[in-house]
């Protein structure tokens, strides 16, 4: 088993798990497409905001405007939500039943939801210091990349009610399977996205 | 007789699998935990030089997220070919792209700004 190949981006289902571990391999290699067009997307959104950072236009900058331990808070919810789902992902691999795989994805919506709503109340105290998304090129960038990955948070939580849904509706079908497969990588790969985000925007902009 | 023994195998054998693939989780959030908390304490509690800084930080960015690529997204050398080939070139299109923006941009700014004493 050590020796198997690995097929495709993410936890592979392994042989165990029949022809459902062979639909895998080009539906993941499609979606890990996707992402990694998601992740030149972000890329030239960040490239935005870097040339943008020193345009503040007399406005708040990033001292006035960043609190770090709110923006901590909100890496570790992240982090724990990556691993979470991470033993969802196991949970579904070695079969430990669907109430197991049921409750680690609650657990992590309920981590995602609590990290949006840290990220939301983020933004209002930056509104009410000035810091709105018209007051200058930097903070232009900023609201294009920051809430374009709390946007994608919001797209998976969605997605994740969606599976916890259609597991409740058809059972671990091969469809849901490979849903839920989908849905890791998207969401570790939020993950990733969340790592350059607290870098290249909170903590250099706070140095 | 023969048939138990093969299923007892292949059942100690996933047990096995399963241990270590749950100890890969465990290292993953174990690792990123000190390469998230060590960037924090240093911006936060220490007044080290800017430019040092921000290297450390990017540094340390740089390796959590081959961190979370090894241990969340299970990617390795024993990747499948075009999945391999998928994320290098991918990787090499955002260095580019988003390198050539900041140094193009960059550059421009400090060409606009020169000229300001004659």
């Amino acid at each position: 088993m050590s020796h198997e190949t690995i097929n495709y981006p993410g936890l592979n289902l392994g042989s165990a798990h029949g022809a459902d571990h062979d639909a895998a391999q080009r539906m993941m290699f499609g979606f890990w497409a996707f992402l990694m067009s998601d992740a030149i997307l972000f890329g030239m959104v960040f490239a935005t905001y870097v040339i943008s950072a020193t345009a503040t236009a007399g406005g708040p900058g990033p001292h006035d405007l960043y609190d770090i331990r709110s923006v901590f808070i909100e890496t570790l919810l992240l982090l724990a939500s990556s691993f979470t789902f991470g033993m969802a992902s196991l949970a579904l691999k070695y079969r430990h039943g669907k109430p197991r795989l049921i409750g680690w994805l609650a657990i992590t919506l309920v981590l995602g939801v609590a990290f949006l709503g840290f990220e939301l109340h983020d933004f209002i105290t930056m509104f009410a210091k000035g810091g709105v998304p018209s007051r200058s090129g930097y903070l232009s960038a900023f609201f294009d990349l920051v809430p374009l990955h709390g946007l994608h948070v919001t797209a998976g939580c969605i997605w994740l009610i969606c599976l916890v849904g259609q597991i409740a509706r058809y059972g671990l079908d091969t469809k849901v399977k490979l849903g839920i497969m989908r849905l890791a990588l998207f969401w570790h790969f939020l993950d990733i996205v969340w790592i350059a985000i607290f870098s290249v925007v909170y903590l250099a902009g706070l140095t | 007789m023969m048939m138990h023994a093969i299923d007892a195998d292949g059942r100690a054998e996933r047990k096995d699998e399963e241990r270590r693939e749950f100890r890969s989780y465990v290292w993953g959030i174990a690792l990123a935990l000190v390469l998230t908390l060590l960037p924090f304490a240093l911006v936060h509690w220490f007044g080290i030089p800017r430019f040092t800084l921000l290297i450390v930080i990017g540094v340390f960015a740089l390796v959590q997220m081959i961190v979370h690529f090894r241990f969340f997204l299970h990617i390795g050398f024993r990747q499948r070919r075009e999945d391999l080939m998928l994320i290098l070139f991918s990787a090499m299109l955002l260095t580019i792209m988003v390198a050539g923006t900041i140094w193009i941009m960059a550059s421009l700014a400090l060409r606009m700004s020169m000229p300001a004493q004659p």
